[in-house]
Formats: C-alpha cells, structure tokens, sequence
C-alpha cells in the first residue's frame, strides 16, 4: 500500500511497469534478445559426447610430449653457444620483503631517486648519511664469486675459455629499465654523493671495466635485480660463444673451474652450483614438460577407452532418457 | 495518542511541511549519508577494512591505494545507482512540491493559492472536486448539505469506487460557510503512523465539548475529492507524515533462499581464509625462526636494523596473508549478483508469454532480488477469488422464503453470451485488431473501448451501461454486459410486481404490508434487502463526474502506478466530452460498490425493477413501479467485516414506520442468528431448512451464497440498542470490540428472507495451470474466506481435487466456540482428537495421498500451539489443503507455519486486501493485477495479471533464474578459490612471507576485469532447458525445490575441485619453470594466464549455451600487453616491463598455457561425461530430449503423461465432471442428475431423497457398516482410536455423548481401523464443541452426495435437530 508519486519516473523509465502512456502497448518486442531464443551451441556431456575430446587431446599430446621429451633431452650435448649459470638453492629471492626492496626509479638513473632512494629500501637505503646507490636489500645481497674456466689440454697450461659477459640480461633491462644517472664524464662522477651497499666489496660504478657494462647497466647487476621466482634457481652468469660450426663449444676434454669465494652460501644452508647448458628452441634441459604432455596424454587416451567402453554399453539407456524421466 | 498538532496554535515555522517529498539526501549529506548506507553491508566494511589494512606499514600487501581501487569502484557504482534514483525521485517531488493549492492565510483572511510544499500542520485547506488532496487533512466543511464528501483512492490503494468522508461531529452542525478565524478548537491525534485504515484522536471544541475523530474524518493525502464541490480541512499531518507517504515504503528488500545459503558459504569462505592465512601465519614464524641467527642475505631487517621476533612476524604475516588471498571473498560476487539480478527481471519482464493481452499489462517485477526464489517454491498458497476466479459477479439464482427461482433465461443468456464472446474470440485474433485504446475516432470503436475497458478494470462494476439492444447487436460488449444485465425468472418477477400492485394499492392504509401473503411480503422485503443493504454509491449523469478513470487512465489507475501528473491534471480530452455526451443520451445510473458482488444484487435487484436510485448518508431511494420512489431513512449502517462475516442497515420503513434491520451476509453466520425455532412457526423452519438445502446447491454449483435476512425492531428495543452503540461509538479505547458486541446484539433474532446465488467463473486456465505446478511438484495449499462447499467445487473444477481420492475433512463441530473465542480448555481434548489422525494417513500411504479440506474454525484450532505440529504432519502429507472460511489472519498465520516449520519456500497468490497479510508473510508474495484494487499488488513482490501466468513464473522463469544464480554463485566460489589457492601453493617457497607471484594489479583486477564478463553472461542467458520441455515436463521444476544445482554437498566438491585445479595450476608452471632463471612475475604471469584458460574452459564445460567467446581471453592479453609496455619504472614491485612479450616469445608459455588447463579440467570433464552417462539428472535427460526433437516435444509429452503422471488420466474425468457440473444446472435436482451421470455405478442409497436432513445418526452408521463390509479389510496395524467423551456442562453435552456412543460401538469392531478410507477416529467433545474428522474416498464422496442437500455444515438447521446428530459419516 505505498503511494507512487515518486515511483513515476521509474513508472515511466523502466519497463517493469510502464504506466505511462496511454495509447502505447505494453507488449514487449518479439526480438530473439528479448525473448531469450538466442542461437546458441547446447552441447551435452555425456560420454559419447566427450569421449572424441579425450582421444583427440591424447592424439594431441602425446607426440607434443614426445617432441619435447627428445628435444630436452637432446640439449646435453654441448654444441652451439653455451650458457654458464651459477646456481643457488634455498635462497629466498621471493620474499615479499626481500622483493619489494628496491627502487626502481633509482635504477633507472632518476638522479633525486639516486640521492634520495624510496623508503622500501629500507634499512639499506642511506649508509653513514650517503644514499646508497643501488639501494635495497637486492642490491646488497648481489652475488659476487667470480669464476673462471678453463681447458686443460694436453699442455699443463690450462687454457681459459672466453666468457662473454653482455648479452645475459633482457634487452629491454638492458636498455630501457636500467641507466645510469645522467652528467659528468665519468661514471664515478655521477654516483660521486652516494654510497655502496653494505655487503659490496666495491662501488657499482667499478663493476666492469668496460663502460658500456658498468654502474647499473652491469649485465651481471641486472641479472640479480630480476628476482627469481623459486628458493631454487639459476641466473645466467656468462655466454661461451661457439666459434665455429665445426668444432663443438667446449670440445671434451678435462676443465678447470676457478672460483673466487666472495659470497656466503653457508649461514642458510644454501648451495651454490655452476651449470654449463645450452638451450633449445623451449629452454633449458627440463624434462618435465615432455613428460607432463605424455603422461596426460596417456591418460586422455585412457578416459577416452573407458569413456567408450561406457557409451556403448549405456547408450540404449540414454537413448530412451525422455522414457525414464 | 499523543498530541501532535495543537492545531493553529504553533507558530508556522516549527510545523512541518509537505515539503521535502521523498528525496533521501541534498548535495550535501549526499557522501556521508550514502556511504553510511552502504556500510551497513557487512561485506563492505570487510573491504573497506582489508583495504585499509593496508596502509599499516608493517603489513601492507599491495599499493594502499591500489587495494582500495576496487573497493571505491563498487561503492562508486552503489553510489551512483543512488544518486540516480534519488534524483529521479527529486525531480518528481519538485513536480509535486510544486502543484498550488488553496490555503487560508490569516493575514489576507482569505484563501490564497499556495504551492504543496508550503502547506503545514494547523494550516486550513480548501479543496475543490477533483482536486488532489495534498496533504492528511481533517474534513471540517463540505459543500455537501449531510456534510459528505467522497474521495476516490485508486492512488493509495488502485480501488476506484468512491469512499466516504465525513465532516468531524460539532462541524457539521454549521449552518453557515465554516470560517477558519474562529476555529478555536484543540484537536489531539495520534503519531503519524502508516496505517491507512485507522485514525483516532478527539477535538476539544472551546465550549469544554469533546467529540472523537475517525478515519471517516480524515482525508488521505493523494485521494482525489470526488462528486463533492467544495471541502474545507485542516492540515492534520503534512508531508513525511502523511500516512501515504509512511506507507510508501519503496521496493521491498527480501533476501533469497539462495543468497542466504550463500552468505552461509561466504562465512565458510572467511573460515577458510582465516586458516590458510593462520597456516601462512605459523609457517612464517616458523621461516624466520630457522634463518633468524643465520644472518642470511635475503633476510631484510627492519628499517632499525633490527630483525623481527618470529611471533611478531607471524602477526604480520597473517594481516598480509588475509589481505593477499582476500580474493577468496569476492567483492565482486555481490556486483555481480545485483547485476545478474537485474537482468533477470528485465527478462522476465520482457517475456511475451507473460504478457496479458486482454489488460494490456505484463508481469511486474516489484521486488528484485528473489528471482531465484521463484525456483524453488514448494508450497503455493493461493486464494480463491479473484485469484483462482474471475471476481466477476454475476446473479445467477436466488430462494426467496424457501422457494427457487432459477433463472434459466438468464442462465442461457450468459451461456450464449459466452459462447458469442469465444467465437469472437476466435474470429479476431488476441489483440490484433482491436482498436489501439487511443486511436478511437468513431462512434463505434467507443463502445469496443468500453468493452476493453471493462475487461480491463473489472472492478469498477458502475462503469458506463450500453444500451441494453447493443447487447445482442454487439457481441464485444458480452462480458461487459453480463455482470449486470439480469434477465429476470418470470415467477419471481410476477411476484415482485404483486408486491408492488399490491403496496400502491394499499400503501395509506394502517398496516400496508399485512395486505401481502407472508411469502409476498418476503419477497418484497428481500429486493428491499437487496436494494438498500449496501454501501453502494449512486451516480447519475446529471451530476457528472468526471472521474479520472473515465478517459483512458483506468489502466493507470488499476495497475496502482497511479503517474501522480496524469491522473491529477483534470483532463478532458475531446473524447472524454465526446463519452460524456454518450452517456448523457443513455440516462443511466451508474453504481459504485465496495464489493462486485454488493453491485451484482443491486443490479439484480434492478432487473426485477426495484431500482436504487440514490443513496444519502441518512436515507435510501428506491424506485418502483407502482410505487413509485420510497425513501428509507437510513438510521445506521453496520459495515462488513470479515469477522462478522455480514452487514446491516437500519432503516425506518417509510411504509409501516417501522424500524427494520436487513441484514446480509455469509450463510454459516447469518444461519445462526435466526430466530430461534422453537418460538417461530413451522412454517419459517420449513422455510429455512428448504433454504438450507437450496444454498448447499448453490455451493455445490460453485456459487457464492449470501443469507438475507430482516429482523423488525421495537421503538423501545431500538432505543435501548441505539444507546448502547452511541456509548460504544463513542468511547475511545476499545471502541471496536465494543462496535463488534453492538453490531452482535443488534444482529440475532433475524427472520430469514432468502438467499443469493453469485457465480464468480473460474479464470481462464486454471485447472491446467494446478495440474502443471502439481506436477512440478508444488503442493498447493488454497485459502478462502468462502464456505466450504464452494470451495470444495471450486477446487474440484479446478483439479485440485480429484474425485477418486481421499479426502479428509476436518470440521470443528461447535456452535459457541468461534475461532475468535475459542477456548483454551478444549485444546487438551482436540489434541487427542489429531493424534489418530495421523497415524493412518502416514502408514496407508500407499494410495495416492489424500486432500485436505479444514474450515476456518478448525483452523483456529489447528493453529494453536500444541496442535500446529500435528496439524502440519498431516497436511504435508496431503496432496493439496483447502482452508475454508479463513480470516485474512489465518491465512497469514498458515503461512507462517509452513514456512517456519516445514522450513520450505512458500509463495503466496492473491488479489485483495485480505490476501496482503498472507503475500506478505511469504516468501515469495504474488499479487494478482485484478479486481480488488491494488493492496495485494503493493504488497507483492511479482504482480501477474492472472492465475494462469504463474506456470510460466515459476517453472520456466523460476526454474532459470535458479539454476542461473546457483551456477553462477556456485562458479564464483570455485574461481576465488582456484585462484588463492595459486597463491596458497606458493607461500610454501616464499617461506609464507606472504609473497605473491601475481602481479597485484592482476590479481584485483582479475576478478573485476578478466574474468567476470563471461560468468555475467552465462547467470543472464544460459538455458540448461529450453522453456517448452520445462512446460512439458515439470517434474523438472523439483531440481529447484531440492536444490539441486546448489547444494552444501556441491559446494564442497566445488571447493575440492578448485583446490585440484589450483593444485595442477600451480605445479605445472612450477615444475616446467624449476630450477630455471626465470623471475618471479614473468613466473607468475604463465599461471594468470593459465588460470584464466582454465577458468573459462571451467565455465564452458559448465554452461549449458555458449554463447560467449574467447573475449576475456583478448581482454587480458591486450590489458597485460599494454601494462607491460606502458611504464619502465612503474608499478612495484613487479615492474613488470616487457613480459609478457618476452613470454609470448617464449615457446615453454605456449606449451604450459596449453597443458595446465586440459589436466587441470580433464577430472571434471570426465566425472561430467561418466555422470551423464551413468546416472543424468532429470534436467539432463531434459535437455537431451529437446535435443533429439527440438520440434515435436509434443509427442513425447503423451509418454510422460502416461508413465508418470498417474493422475492425468483423473484430472481428466474430474475436468468432464466440472463441465457438467457448471454447465447444466438449469434443473432443480442438477446436482443428483450430474451425479449420476458421473457415477453410474452409484450405491442405490445415493438415489435417495435429496431432502432428507433428519437423516438419524443410525442410518447413518448402517450405510458406515455397509461400506466397511463390502470393502475387503486389508491387512494392517489395528489402531486404537481414542474416544473421549468428555462430560462437560454445556447444552451440547448430550448431542456429542450420544453420539459418541454408537461410535464407539463401532470402534470395538475388531479391524475396524484398517480401512483407509474411513477414519473417524476419534470424536473428541468438550466444552460444547466437537472436532470431527473424516476420511473419505471416492466411495465416501457418492454417499456425501446423497446427503450434500443435507449439509455437512455445522450451522444446518441446528436448533431444529438438537437433539439429533447432523454429522453425516
């Protein structure tokens, strides 16, 4: 019992109930929206419905899985350029505060950023009153052992193969995210008001010699500032380029590898690894996924059997349905 | 009551206005006002809260402002739907706040035009005819010589006959015109209150005179001043106050079934959040505890440099977790819900099949929010008429001191008139050609209009009168024309002219109606009766009034949505002159009646030429013939109310002088106050009896009876009455009950004229609308106010009964115990009588299961505390309940119980003002657009314009918007879930810190931007059925009454599978990544994408139409690609640059996206595909079959019919039987003849007399014993029956131990319980009333008819048998 004064433009709006005019007909239109009879496509699961599903993502996966299978595990030989990564387990890289501890602008050589680095950088962002530059617990935790390779031939002298250090870290890293601050002539100029972060033994204008490979567009620098995405993880530490197509990379033989111990793995009962791989068309060695696509594959197929063997044993059933009701 | 308005008195400022209307905010209050609003959602304070959250430093998740993002949407988008509703509202407040009305300005001492929303409490108003009344206003002066006025309230209530208003008493007196700068009086009201129909307070004239003010005084805010020239009034209460305004309290808020057991998951959800977030918590504490000492590189200490204490980071970690995994809780679930809603109800709306041609009206959706709870209806209660019925009246036969007069012609005539009115129907095709309603140029297209118009208001009964040859020239106007159009039986009418030859002759002598034969003399004073004992309102055209309805705005009027600017400009267009002009030419009266049926006796009684020709507030014209025009002096008017169940008028006969009261009113009342026998004559009993037996005739037919009756007062009788009803009148507290024993001791001792036979027809598609919602499942419950043998042959011609089952009646047998003063001393006993009651129907259930049939006494007795239970027990088990002779109360009451105890979703339908209590308390309330105004439909929340459109509603529309939302809600838990549980899975190597791989705007915008769309699309439009095989197969309905689609079980497997799925999700990306050198979010942006394949290939293997496409697919790699492009440095700490084009570069992506999705699903695709094979759900096999022939759904119908609808083939019979019943009821003994014919193999007792009613108790229980010997006694559990005969002092004590003791003779028969089909199990009396039960079958039912002229009515000829049993099992 509720009076409508103000329910009139509603009333008149809406065409719930549309008063309003009084010539016009409330009828609503016959349109195929309105009246709900969109076409659409009705499929019915049922099993002789879904079984071609089945079979056809087995006939799918299972040689995709193969593909993979043969491809991953064709990487082991060393031909073509060779990726050194050092590894590292059980180290949280991922932590939410660990990952937040960074200042992206400041990387990008935004120089009040450099001098005056964001509060997520805290506690490593200003040390003895200099702004420490890069900021950040990233940063500070860099990895900083150097190794070094090297053949041993027939020669007791161990020949070192050259590793190539730019060309790790994503071009866009690279050239568009990173930079260094702008001004002065030398790199030590710009950085000249800040400080280096705690645990580095060096500034991060003397990372590399090279110019083009210092401060923070250091590939090595960049590779650590992306943060990896598991406690376990690799980073890409050097290129060995193959010099030619007829001889293999690293040609067999005994190695020598020279690590300069600078950081501590130790205190987290961490593990560091060197790994020497190359990559295929899909990435580094990783079987998982060939196998992930056999074993589903395998047992799509196997649903689909027994998707079969059911359609055919059941399908007077479902096909007297509308007597069962 | 406290004292409001010191009329007059107050200084203008402090009173209110009417101002203001009903806008809820100002530009100001708008923010805090509305958002205070909001907040009382609880989920939006979570948001808000988890949003705030993170502005603590040591917990903050995401970007602070980021996390409120979403948060503000929403509430932006609430907001805004706010702002836009209250705006339109301003706008038409403005409208109103800016029409002038006259008011009294003491400092011109005159009337002054004035806007509406400068009027005040105190202020004097005047108000001229057909004036909209602007504000609650007490009526001091009226224009009227009685001090009358009339209002029309089809803007409060839809209802289009005049009301009348009074002026305040010690006003009315004035002879002078009223002038406000004397009004010196202090009035005192009660509190503004919503109550429309009440009003009490007193006015202290400055002579120290008090008088009381009523509801008669006071003039409604919004009615409109109708046939009165001038009123004046003064301001009582003013705009909030109005009780117009307090009553318009918006759309209703319900909340459904679903969404109440979905806000029961959320709390799950919350459950769950919190041990997740408490797992994350303990494993941090734990994390930091191990690598605490350890110094470790990627430990960060906090800003001091100190390391937190491991418990203190678990405190941190868990505020973080509950803000990281808040996506459990979906804040878009409830948008999502609104909006789903929302177009749900546009679709229903826009259905063609819902659409009334002959109203021009659809269905309207009032409240928004319980669509889905259309799905899952178990209970219908419905009302008979007007709901089941037509509400058409239509005279069909009447007795007059025992004598019937059939009117066969006129029977005939309406069967013609029908016949006509189908064959138009068919010749022109609905609605086709008949003239739109506003393209009406011709003199002949007017009168189809009158037709469409009183087909589509029927209410107003006194619309215009054609003339009567138009009638058989013009079949449109049949329906039109039949309700009042009464050819009249020729006896009756030869009898009435000798009454009136009779009267003219002798009317100047002494005694004028001696002259006249005793049966004359009835016949006289019935049409008398029948003329004046109303409330009928004349209008002639020589006062013409230029009512709003007249024109083209009954449709307005009617569908309560009075546009306030339409209806209130007086209007009059050139074809409303045009109209005028006709029915000037016709010089006919037109009647304004409460009630249809209250016009139909007029009408009739027009038909034999005793015409009401006018009607005062103190006198009564009629006209006849001979006699000319008499005027009645009206002393008093008792009206109707639906506990007294009848009215009176007091009247002075301008023939004898003598004081007469006619009363009129329902049978079983009126039956009871007759004379008493023993001081009447035999002649009067015979009278009665025969009387007795011709309105049981009636009630069989299906007619709607009312007793007629006079009683002739003294002078000293009337004096001493008339003074105690002044008293009573004039009390202020407890006046109603003193009214009700006033009105009593003026009722009794009344001399019975006759009775009334009304035919209200059953609307169009009844029975095959119960037969469809039976199947479906819902049992339906129909609550009546009519008597019980009406109501039964209703329910019979609706198939609601079926003639070969069981029906059990329970009759509460007792003269002094009404359900109003039924006493508390016999519900010891009763409930003795229920218990054996019970027992057979549950344990001989193997039938089909009985009917039950309760009448409004045992009802109240039903309802009581200690016997609702068992009451309740019974009905669940019967196929359908018909409560008979139920008060608006008991109705309500019903539902209440059902809904409370039997925990199921009821709906209740109904069209008038009784039925409001009833939709109210329901679930689910459905208001019938019909005759008796609009109080139903402002209550309701779906209004139909009829019964039949309530198959569509429910078990299509129902069942969609069920199965729609449940998917829907069902989805959405099982996304949110997967989801964080993404993010769950990798706390575990992130040591819980809390850490999301997911970039965080991604993650809050997911499920806002991604991932909604799709799930919007399939809650608006996906049909797991197509409409026609749920109208062929209604069982399919019951998928929504078990909730099938969402039930606790099927959230947990849901939840289960999201777990799986995010299990799968999460490894595979992790394991293809392991030990790689990828970083964590161009990690983490494979396993959005992944998670979004897999959502939508989720929603596909759930959805039953595709119809949307891969377009959040595109969304998101559009939005990824463009994010990642758009900024070097932004967004931390992600900073996601360039990934996902270097992932799209990467083949590893490809390979995951596609293989994590497919593994993730393939368990449910192949549970899906196994369960469809195996065991499919009754929807599935629906669904199928209207695969297999999506054109012949017909053909398979016959089958399901026939398999599974053992009670086809009976509807069958009984529809046969309804036919029969309703069509040939011209002979006097119809009602054997059909009978027989319907049952052939009838007893031979049932060709007994029809008039026998001192049937004797013995007979009886031989044809009792006859019955049982032929029926085989099966095998089963001997019951006792209790009996008890309770000694009790009354005068009824003997009546009920005799009775008991034949009975209980019969009861020690061994076997005597096992047969089903009879139970009277117990006779249970005390305190002068019995309660019987009876059970009876097909069997039963020839025998009852043997005896139906011999009623099963309590109230039959009682005082003439009292010694004598009247129960007839």
């Amino acid at each position: 019992m509720a009076m409508n004064y103000n329910a009139k433009d509603e009333v008149d709006g809406g065409p719930p109930c549309a008063s309003g005019g009084t010539a016009k007909n409330r009828r609503p239109d016959n349109t195929a929206f309105k009246q709900q009879r969109l076409p659409a496509w009705q499929p019915i699961l049922t099993a002789g419905t879904v079984l071609p599903t089945f079979f056809i993502i087995g006939l799918i996966f299972i040689p995709i899985g193969i593909g993979i299978f043969v491809t991953s595990n064709n990487i082991r030989e060393i031909e073509g350029n060779v990726f050194m990564y050092y590894g590292l387990s059980n180290f949280y890289q991922n932590h939410r505060r660990y990952v937040k501890s960074r200042d992206d602008s400041q990387l990008n050589g935004d120089v009040s950023a450099l001098l005056n680095p964001s509060k997520e950088c805290e506690p490593y962002r200003r040390n003895e009153d200099k702004p420490i530059a890069p900021c950040g617990a990233i940063a500070n935790s860099m990895f900083n052992d150097t190794l070094e390779l090297f053949l041993i031939g027939n020669e007791s002298h161990p020949t070192p193969i050259p590793l190539k250090k730019k060309g790790i870290a994503w071009w866009t890293d690279k050239n568009v995210k990173f930079r260094n601050p702008p001004g002065g002539e030398s790199l030590e100029e710009r950085f000249k008001d800040t400080t280096k972060p705690v645990n580095w033994v060096k500034p991060v204008y003397m990372l590399d010699s090279e110019p083009d490979n210092n401060g923070f567009i250091n590939e090595d620098f960049i590779v650590w500032m992306r943060t990896a995405a598991l406690p376990t993880f690799r980073k890409l530490y050097r290129l060995i380029e193959r010099k030619s197509d007829l001889h293999p990379t690293l040609p067999a033989g005994r190695y020598y590898l020279n690590i300069t111990y600078n950081y501590p793995v130790h205190s987290f009962d961490g593990r560091k690894r060197m790994i020497l791989s190359t990559i295929s068309w899909m990435g580094g060695k990783n079987p998982f996924l060939g196998i992930a696509y056999i074993t589903i594959g395998s047992i799509s197929f196997l649903l689909g059997v027994v998707l079969l063997v059911i359609n055919h044993k059941y399908r007077n059933s479902s096909n007297t349905a509308d007597i069962t009701i | 009551t406290s004292c409001l308005p010191r009329a007059s008195r107050t200084p203008r400022q402090a009173r209110p206005r009417v101002r203001g209307g009903t806008t809820k905010y100002t530009l100001l209050s708008f923010l805090p006002k509305n958002l205070f609003e909001q907040f009382h959602r609880l989920a939006n304070v979570y948001f808000v809260f988890i949003a705030l959250l993170n502005f603590v430093p040591a917990v903050n998740a995401f970007q602070p402002g980021l996390a409120l993002a979403p948060v503000l949407f929403i509430l932006a988008v609430t907001a805004f739907k706010d702002l836009w509703e209250d705006y339109s509202r301003h706008r038409s407040d403005h409208e109103i706040n800016h029409l002038g009305c006259l008011v009294f300005s003491r400092e011109e001492k005159q009337y002054v035009n004035r806007f509406w929303k400068e009027i005040r409490v105190g202020d004097f108003v005047r108000l001229r005819c057909n004036e909209i009344i602007p504000a609650d206003i007490l009526l001091l002066s009226s224009s009227d010589p009685d001090g009358l006025c009339h209002i029309e309230t089809a803007n409060l209530d839809g209802e289009t006959n005049l009301k009348r208003r009074q002026v305040v008493r010690g006003f009315s007196e004035l002879v002078s015109e009223f002038n406000p700068l004397t009004f010196t009086s202090v009035i005192e009201c009660e509190k503004p209150n919503n109550d429309l129909t009440r009003f009490h307070g007193c006015i202290t004239h400055n002579n120290g005179k008090k008088a009381g003010l009523y509801k008669e005084n006071l003039l409604l805010r919004g009615c409109t001043i109708r046939n009165t020239e001038a009123v004046v009034g003064i301001v009582i209460y003013a705009g909030h106050e109005t009780k117009a305004l307090l009553n318009n309290s918006g759309p209703r808020y319900k909340r459904s079934q679903l969404e109440r057991q979905m806000n029961c998951d959320v709390l799950w959800c919350v459950l769950l959040l919190v041990c997740m977030s408490l797992f994350s918590a303990v494993g941090h504490g734990l994390w930091v505890w191990r690598y605490q000492e350890k110094r470790s590189l990627f430990d960060v200490p906090e800003s001091d440099g100190t390391s937190l204490s491991p418990v203190t980071a678990a405190v941190y970690s868990f505020l973080t977790m509950i803000i990281v995994l808040q996506v459990l809780i979906p804040i878009s679930l409830y948008v999502s819900i609104e909006i789903v809603k929302v177009c749900q109800v546009y679709f229903i709306n826009q259905d063609m099949e819902l659409y009334d041609e002959e109203t021009d009206s659809q269905l309207q959706c009032r409240a928004l929010n319980i669509t889905e709870d259309l799905g899952q209806i178990q209970y219908i209660f419905s009302d008979k008429t007007g709901t089941l019925t037509e509400n058409k009246m239509v005279f069909r036969r009447c007795t007059v001191s025992g004598i019937e007069y059939s009117h066969d012609a006129n029977a005939q005539r309406l069967a013609r008139y029908q016949e006509a009115d189908s064959e138009e129907e068919e010749a022109v095709p609905r609605g086709g050609s008949l003239p739109q309603r506003g393209s009406i140029g011709s003199h002949q297209s007017i009168r189809i209009m009158h037709r469409s118009q009183s087909t589509k208001s029927h209410r107003r009964t006194g619309s215009r009168m054609l003339g009567r040859s138009l009638g058989h020239t013009l079949p449109s106007a049949s329906i039109f024309l039949q309700e009042k159009d009464i050819t009249p039986d020729p006896k009756l009418f030869e009898k009435v002219s000798e009454c009136d030859r009779c009267l003219a002759i002798a009317r100047h002598q002494e005694h004028p109606l001696a002259h006249l034969s005793p049966e004359l003399s009835d016949v006289f004073d019935f049409f008398i009766a029948l003329t004046i004992c109303n409330t009928v309102v004349v209008t002639s055209p020589d006062q013409p009034r230029q009512k709003a309805s007249s024109g083209p705005a009954p449709a307005i009027a009617s569908n309560g949505y009075s546009s306030g600017a339409a209806s209130w400009a007086p209007e009059n267009t050139a074809k409303e002159q045009e109209l005028e002009l006709e029915q000037e030419q016709e010089r006919e009266l037109r009647y304004e009646a409460e009630s249809p049926d209250e016009a139909a006796l007029v009408y009739a009684a027009r038909a034999y030429n005793c015409t009401l020709v006018d009607r005062l507030h103190d006198q009564v014209s009629v006209e006849l013939p001979h006699l000319g025009r008499l005027t009645f002096e009206l002393l008093h008017t008792l009206g109707f109310d639906s506990i007294r169940k009848r009215m009176s008028v007091v009247i002075r006969h301008p023939l004898t002088d003598e004081i007469n009261v006619y009363t009129k009113g329902a049978d079983s009342v009126v039956m009871d106050l007759l004379l008493p026998c023993s001081s009447g004559i035999q002649h009067q009993k015979k009278i009665r009896s025969k009387t007795q037996n011709y309105l049981n005739l009636y009630a069989v037919e299906g007619l709607r009876t009312l007793c007629i009756a006079k009683r002739v007062l003294s002078e000293e009788e009337y004096a001493c009455w008339l003074q105690s009803h002044l008293e009573a009148e004039s009390s202020l507290d407890n006046r109603e009950e003193l009214l009700f024993q006033s009105a009593i001791r003026l009722e009794t001792n009344l001399h019975l004229l006759g009775a009334t036979g009304i035919e209200d027809r059953l609307q169009d598609g009844v029975p095959e609308t119960i037969a469809k919602l039976r199947q479906a499942g819902l049992q339906i419950w129909v609550l009546t106010g009519d008597k019980q043998e009406t109501a039964i042959n209703i329910a019979y011609a609706c198939k609601l009964l079926d003639h070969d089952e069981e029906v059990i009646t329970l009759n509460a047998e007792s003269q002094v115990c009404s359900p109003l003063s039924a006493p508390e001393k016999n519900t010891d006993n009763v409930s003795v009588g229920f218990s054996p009651l019970c027992l057979p129907s549950t344990s001989t259930n193997s039938g089909p299961s009985p009917s039950l049939v309760i009448d409004g006494r045992s009802l109240a007795y039903a309802l009581e505390k200690n016997l609702e239970d068992k009451f309740l027990f019974l009905a669940k088990q019967c196929r359908s309940v018909l409560c008979c002779r139920s008060t608006p109360l008991q109705k309500s009451m019903v539902v209440k119980l059902v809904r409370s105890k039997l925990k199921a979703m009821t709906l209740a339908i109904g069209d008038g003002a009784n039925d409001v209590s009833m939709i109210q308390v329901a679930d689910v309330g459905v208001g019938i657009s019909g005759q008796e105004g609009m109080q139903a439909v402002m209550a309701s929340d779906f209004a139909v314009p009829r019964f039949r459109y309530l198959e569509r509603l429910l078990i299509v529309h129902g069942h969609w918007c069920y199965s729609r939302l449940a998917n829907m809600v069902l989805y959405f838990f099982y996304k949110n879930t997967m989801f964080v549980g993404l993010l769950f899975w990798f706390q575990f190597y992130c040591g819980f810190s809390a850490s999301a791989m997911i970039d965080q705007w991604y993650l809050i915008f997911f499920n806002l931007l991604f991932s909604s769309l799709p799930q919007l699309v399939t809650g608006v439009l996906d049909k797991d059925v197509p409409a026609d095989v749920l109208l062929t197969e209604p069982q399919l309905y019951k998928s929504g009454q078990n909730m099938e689609e969402y039930r606790p079980r099927a959230f947990w497997l849901n939840m289960a599978d999201a777990a799986f799925q995010s299990l799968v999700c999460f490894f595979i990306p992790y394991l293809a990544y392991y030990d790689s050198d990828t970083d964590m979010f161009t990690w983490g942006t494979p396993i959005t994408a992944i998670a979004l394949f897999t959502f939508l290939l989720h929603l596909g293997i759930e959805t039953k139409t595709w119809v949307t496409s891969g377009f959040s697919i595109l969304l998101f790699f559009t939005v990824a690609l463009i994010y990642n492009a758009s900024c070097a440095t932004c967004y931390p700490p992600s900073n996601p640059y360039w990934t996902m084009q270097t992932l799209l570069g990467d083949p590893v992506f490809y390979l995951t996206c596609l293989i994590a999705p497919v593994a993730a699903l393939l368990p449910r695709l192949f549970f899906k595909a196994m369960q469809g094979s195996l065991f499919p759900t009754q929807l599935q096999l629906g669904r199928q079959l209207a695969k297999m022939s999506p054109k012949t759904v017909t053909a398979p119908k016959e089958t399901f019919a026939q398999g599974h609808l053992p009670e086809e083939p009976r509807t069958e019979s009984s529809e046969k039987r309804s036919i029969r019943t309703s069509g040939s009821l011209s002979q006097d003994c119809t009602l054997q003849a059909s009978w027989h014919v319907q049952q052939p193999a009838c007893s031979p007792e049932a060709r007994g007399e029809p008039n026998v009613v001192d049937m004797n108790l013995p007979l009886r229980e031989n044809i009792l014993l006859e019955g049982l010997s032929s029926q085989a006694p099966g095998p089963s559990m001997p019951r006792e029956a209790i009996l008890e005969g309770c000694p009790g002092d009354s005068k009824m004590k003997s009546t009920s131990t005799s009775r008991a003791a034949p009975l209980s003779s019969i009861f020690n028969l061994s076997n005597f319980s096992s047969f089903n089909w009879i139970s009277p199990l117990s006779l249970v009396s005390g305190l002068g009333s019995v309660l019987q039960f009876s059970r009876s079958s097909l069997q039963m039912d020839k025998r009852d008819s043997e005896f139906l002229p011999s009623p099963p009515q309590p109230d039959q000829d009682l005082c003439g048998l009292s010694g004598q049993t009247t129960d007839y099992f």
